[in-house]
């Protein structure tokens, strides 16, 4: 393990494209970051934006919303609902005080296994340079261990003398 | 009520097993997870095997388990799987969640511990969700024992013959005028050379005048609405002008009519029809259309010399586009293929230099009943070639225009070789990058044209150009090329150039796809559920593509996957019901604010507003699960079964592993 | 008034001063108005990117800089010579596919107060923007002395549809914009598979053999076509085709005459402009039987006088006589 900060994050997938596109991204064994963990949705349209709010407030560092191309949803257009959801909740994120970035809006096809793993990795390394987030984390909430989650050490950037 | 969850961890082989540590996994989930509920945790080489089923129905009765992870592969492959097991073992099959740490996690990941530590989060994730599952039933609705298959080309014939055969009905809806699509056009079928309307004309009657087959040529789809078993189409037959119960399919209007007009779909722009035709002799129906773009009297009033002499009184310039309504069951698309446009590689030089023919016009050109009564000649309509050179691989595996092998390139040109040779006694050079002659009696047919004299080059061609360099290329085109096999560049002068172009998706297939509901590969082909189990199913349930809609294919195997199709369809007939999974959006009416906001985001209308209650209401049967309303609701009063709001965030904390219980942290 | 920055380039000033004066010449009555990027440098032709990039790319992009700093009312330059047309679209181009390289480049840039930022210039060719700014209709309206009956073959060359970054023309194989053009102004265009066939370039001076060969088979082809003259939009073309046309017929043991002529003399020739206002008469391989077709008279160019020779040749040394020649062979 080096010591670098290794960004949790959550990621909430369309059944239909881009939950397709990591499963193609498996069956090609292409390799990507291993920091986001899955939340598979029927439609990019069924996410709650208080879903990020409460995985950045659990302790995850950032969300990634992946979801059809446009027009080419599923379910024809709910993904245009998701990109409306999305530009407002980086709004409102911006108003709280987190950096907009930590979430990303991705769209990948079923066929796009490249494009998923690329643009997971690539975001792994955006949240990497913005380092971590420790909202709620300071809460009374149960927190994992380090045996748990290896190398989630925060902010060693941040104890760096400036 | 604490729940009794099992967790079971795949080895798969080595596939997970070999990055991930599942012994690791299952101790770990049963001893910090025990608070949740887990009462065991096994792992076992193929959980998916029967030994492994066996083992959670096992432990579902003897264990009394009331919630079941199974940490695997994606849910895509076997959630069905292990969901069956359950309902076996008496356990409702939606209170069994699946873990993916295969193409998730075992098979993008190198590192042991990391691949490890993301297991764990992905079972604890699963673990949290699936105390939050509820006991749901699949929603059992009939199926309409109809078909609609589109597309009349030899793969979509063969799909409606199948089921028409079986005794069910088959709608069948073509573009153009005839049945019969890409094949009506060859002269000969490679590896055997039978006759193309030999073997295709028969099957076109047969289709034309089966009691369970509705023929609607000139006619497309312009509206899908509902679900598997209950789709409803409404299909738009486009005027004819020819009042079909009255023509008797003489073809005396097709002689008078004063129009010569190119025709650029059946002759491929070789050669001519009348405003009002039939494409072929052969066509099925045998009524003509009126070409409404080109008709003198569409244009300018006067003529009606079809209808002074149609002895029927058939001629009907009153007809309107008809728009028809029908409720099927399933749906075949046999939309089939696009050639590839030639021009685009225009360094071969395809509409500048006249000798220069694509494999569409070759086919024409060689044919008996086309333009040139299937003599070989140029572009003049007299000269006979001495020499021929036939270019592989035009538009297909190129980065600059396809990236894919058009599969029946290579055999068209060996085909084409032996016509050339046997009709013209021409000198014939092949230019190919790799002969693929793979399936059955193929490899044999290029043995035999090898034999026959063609010449053949391995290399690709650079250009097709008439600028002679020296005394012997003049008046000729010459093949400039790279001979990898001699190690050096060419130049060949011939007197003609075949273009064996590829296939390409339709056009509109895009909006075709999104019409159906299903989606395109991004080569833009139709894309199948499993590229190799599941064939001929998409992603929608009740739809199902054959031929070449689906990538490029020769004639058999687009007649396979018709029939492959057709049993699909007959499966689900004879099944009479279907059960769909009960994901659906409810309103709880007591917390319904009436606030109407969810109204307008329901792309499929299943949101009604009730005046008289002032809440809004779901309609089951048209809500389709996608759960956009459910996050939008800001009372919380809509709920999405299968993916409600507990599950979700029940996940979210297992996989940010806040469910461990308080003195582990 | 379409108004355009202009980057000359070095040959216009030069070996193609032809095409600059034809270029002034048709201005005007087509409503077209040139700055001239000031201060413009070389753009490094088509040694320098080979030798050292970053350097060859500021170099480039120094003439970028200028004419975004520039700007008069709009945002478009305009090359006539191709190599120059390339060099600018190119250094655009990768500016801006390769973050790295534009940080580079300005790095450079800063050293002279300038920046530029890729994409906010378009750069396009002067052919472009007559065929497809101004347009062949106003083209064919200017035309007061049609070309009808003068055979040309139009030789695009192959730097201007290559690589098309930003799918200007219609085809980068076989473009058809000075067909169209040559079409308009009346003349009798033959089609000429070797539009796009490389010239030679600096080979002429590299490996004269190659470039003979190549410089062969262009006029060779054109003359079998039967055209009188060729016609292009390139400097490097023209002088080459001109230049080392003679060499070529040396080499070979041909006697081709091909005249070859930019594209805007052509023009102003149809739009009534004097040839001489024109630079027609300066080319080596003369165009003055082929222009003869259409009626128009060149001026005989005044070939600068050789130095009188003597009739009388070079002393010869003195034979030996018998007795010097003994004398040689005892020693």
């Amino acid at each position: 393990m080096t010591d670098q900060f290794e960004p949790t994050i959550i990621g909430f997938t369309c059944n239909w494209c881009s939950y397709r596109a990591s499963d193609l991204a498996g069956t090609a064994r292409m390799k990507y970051a291993p920091n986001v963990k899955l939340i598979r949705l029927m439609c990019s349209g069924r996410l709650d934006p208080t879903f990020v709010l409460r995985a950045l407030s659990s302790g995850a560092d950032g969300v990634m919303i992946t979801g059809c191309h446009p027009g080419e949803c599923h379910y024809i257009e709910q993904n245009y609902k998701a990109l409306r959801r999305f530009l407002l909740l980086r709004r409102v994120l911006n108003g709280l005080g987190i950096e907009p970035e930590r979430v990303k809006l991705v769209w990948a096809s079923a066929a796009e296994g490249a494009r998923f793993a690329a643009e997971t990795t690539a975001f792994v390394e955006e949240i990497r340079k913005l380092g971590p987030l420790n909202w709620g984390k300071a809460d009374d909430g149960p927190q994992a261990t380090d045996h748990d989650q290896p190398s989630f050490a925060h902010g060693k950037e941040m104890e760096v003398p400036a | 009520m604490t729940e009794k969850i099992g967790v079971y961890v795949c080895h798969c082989g080595s596939n997970i097993a070999g990055v991930v540590d599942v012994v690791d996994v299952a101790n770990w989930a049963a001893e910090k997870l025990g608070h949740q509920g887990v009462v065991i945790a096994r792992d076992y080489k193929f959980m998916c095997s029967s030994l492994g089923q066996e083992l959670i129905e096992k432990d579902i009765k003897e264990l009394g388990l009331t919630r079941v992870v199974v940490a695997a592969c994606s849910p895509h492959l076997h959630e069905k799987t292990f969901r069956t097991a359950a309902k076996n073992a008496g356990l409702n099959p939606y209170l069994v969640e699946l873990a993916s740490i295969r193409e998730q996690v075992s098979w993008v990941h190198t590192d042991k511990a990391v691949a490890t530590a993301k297991s764990k989060a992905v079972v604890s994730g699963a673990v949290s969700r699936v105390i939050e599952n509820r006991a749901l039933d699949e929603i059992k609705v009939p199926i309409n024992p109809n078909t609609l298959v589109v597309g009349g080309g030899i793969a979509g014939i063969q799909s409606a013959l199948e089921i028409a055969n079986a005794g069910f009905h088959v709608y069948l809806v073509e573009r153009e005028p005839s049945i019969g699509g890409h094949m009506a056009q060859f002269d000969k079928t490679f590896p055997t050379l039978d006759c193309s309307a030999c073997i295709l004309t028969p099957r076109m009657v047969e289709a034309g005048t089966h009691p369970n087959i509705t023929l609607l040529t000139w006619s497309e789809v312009v509206n899908v609405a509902g679900y598997v078993g209950n789709f409803n189409v409404t299909i738009k037959k486009k005027a004819r002008f020819i009042n079909e119960e009255l023509c008797t399919g003489c073809g005396i209007c097709q002689e008078k009519c004063p129009k010569k007009v190119i025709d650029d779909v059946y002759e491929a722009g070789l050669g001519y029809r009348k405003a009002v035709y039939t494409p072929f002799a052969q066509a099925v129906p045998n009524f003509p259309v009126m070409d409404k773009e080109n008709c003198t009297y569409f244009e300018k009033g006067t003529c009606k010399a079809c209808e002074k002499f149609c002895p029927t009184n058939a001629i009907d310039f009153n007809q309107q586009d008809e728009l028809i309504n029908i409720d099927v069951g399933n749906i075949v698309l046999a939309t089939g293929y696009d050639l590839f446009d030639a021009r685009r590689v225009s360094n071969y030089g395809y509409g500048r230099l006249p000798n220069v023919f694509t494999s569409l016009e070759f086919e024409r050109l060689s044919n008996a009943a086309g333009p040139t009564s299937g003599n070989i000649v140029l572009r003049d309509g007299k000269t006979t070639p001495k020499s021929v050179g036939i270019i592989h691989c035009v538009g297909s595996r190129d980065r600059n225009f396809n990236n894919y092998c058009s599969v029946i390139c290579c055999m068209q040109g060996l085909k084409f070789a032996h016509l050339v040779h046997e009709r013209t006694g021409a000198t014939v050079y092949n230019f190919y990058i790799d002969m693929r002659t793979a399936y059955k009696a193929y490899d044999e047919f290029y043995q035999r044209v090898l034999e026959e004299g063609t010449l053949f080059v391995r290399g690709k061609v650079a250009e097709v150009t008439d600028a002679a360099r020296y005394s012997n290329e003049r008046g000729k085109l010459i093949i400039q090329t790279e001979d990898t096999l001699a190690g050096k560049q060419r130049r060949i002068p011939v007197d003609m150039v075949i273009l064996s172009s590829g296939l390409q998706p339709r056009k509109d297939a895009k909006e075709v796809g999104k019409l159906f509901g299903i989606s395109c590969s991004m080569d833009g082909w139709f894309t199948e559920k499993h590229p190799k189990l599941d064939p001929v199913s998409t992603m929608t349930e009740g739809i199902y593509i054959v031929g070449c809609a689906q990538g490029p294919k020769d004639i058999p195997s687009s007649v396979a996957q018709g029939a492959a199709a057709s049993a699909r369809v007959l499966d689900k007939i004879l099944q009479k019901e279907v059960a769909l999974e009960p994901i659906k959006a409810t309103v709880d009416q007591a917390k319904c604010s009436g606030c109407k906001i969810c109204n307008g985001l329901c792309p499929f209308n299943a949101i009604a507003f009730i005046e008289d209650d002032k809440i809004s209401y779901i309609n089951p049967a048209l809500c389709q699960g996608c759960g956009t309303c459910v996050a939008a609701c800001p009372a919380g009063a809509i709920s999405g079964t299968g993916f409600s709001n507990e599950q979700i965030i029940a996940q979210i904390d297992g996989l940010l592993l806040r469910n461990l219980e308080p003195a582990e942290a | 008034m379409n108004k355009y920055l202009l980057y000359p380039g070095c040959s216009m000033e030069s070996s193609a001063k032809a095409y600059m004066e034809s270029l002034n010449a048709i201005v005007e009555p087509l409503d077209l108005h040139f700055d001239e990027i000031e201060d413009w440098n070389c753009c490094g032709a088509t040694e320098y990117l080979g030798i050292n990039l970053i350097p060859a790319y500021s170099l480039i992009a120094r003439n970028l800089a200028l004419a975004s700093k520039q700007k008069n009312g709009t945002r478009t330059v305009v090359a006539p010579c191709s190599a120059c047309y390339l060099n600018l679209a190119k250094a655009d181009h990768y500016m801006q596919e390769r973050p790295s390289l534009g940080v580079k480049v300005n790095e450079a840039l800063a050293a002279g107060d300038l920046q530029y930022k890729a994409g906010t210039l378009d750069v396009r060719h002067l052919i472009d923007i007559l065929v497809y700014d101004v347009g062949l209709e106003k083209i064919r309206d200017a035309v007061v002395r049609p070309l009808t009956g003068l055979k040309v073959v139009p030789y695009m060359g192959c730097m201007l549809p290559r690589p098309d970054y930003q799918h200007r023309w219609s085809d980068h194989e076989h473009p058809t914009e000075l067909d169209d053009l040559l079409r308009a102004l009346g003349a009798d265009v033959i089609d000429y598979p070797l539009t796009t066939s490389c010239c030679g370039g600096h080979m002429t001076q590299i490996g004269p053999e190659t470039a003979f060969e190549l410089i062969r088979r262009l006029v060779s082809d054109a003359d079998g076509r039967g055209a009188q003259m060729m016609v292009t939009v390139c400097p490097m073309c023209q002088m080459n085709i001109d230049a080392y046309q003679n060499e070529t017929n040396h080499f070979f043991g041909t006697e081709y005459h091909m005249p070859i002529l930019f594209f805007t003399q052509l023009m102003g020739l149809a739009f009534g402009r004097d040839p001489k206002e024109l630079g027609i008469g300066v080319e080596l391989v003369s165009s003055r039987n082929a222009l003869a077709n259409i009626g128009v008279e060149v001026p005989v160019t005044q070939e600068p006088a050789a130095p009188r020779k003597k009739d009388e040749g070079l002393p010869m040394p003195r034979r030996w006589n018998k007795r010097e020649a003994q004398k040689e062979a005892v020693k």
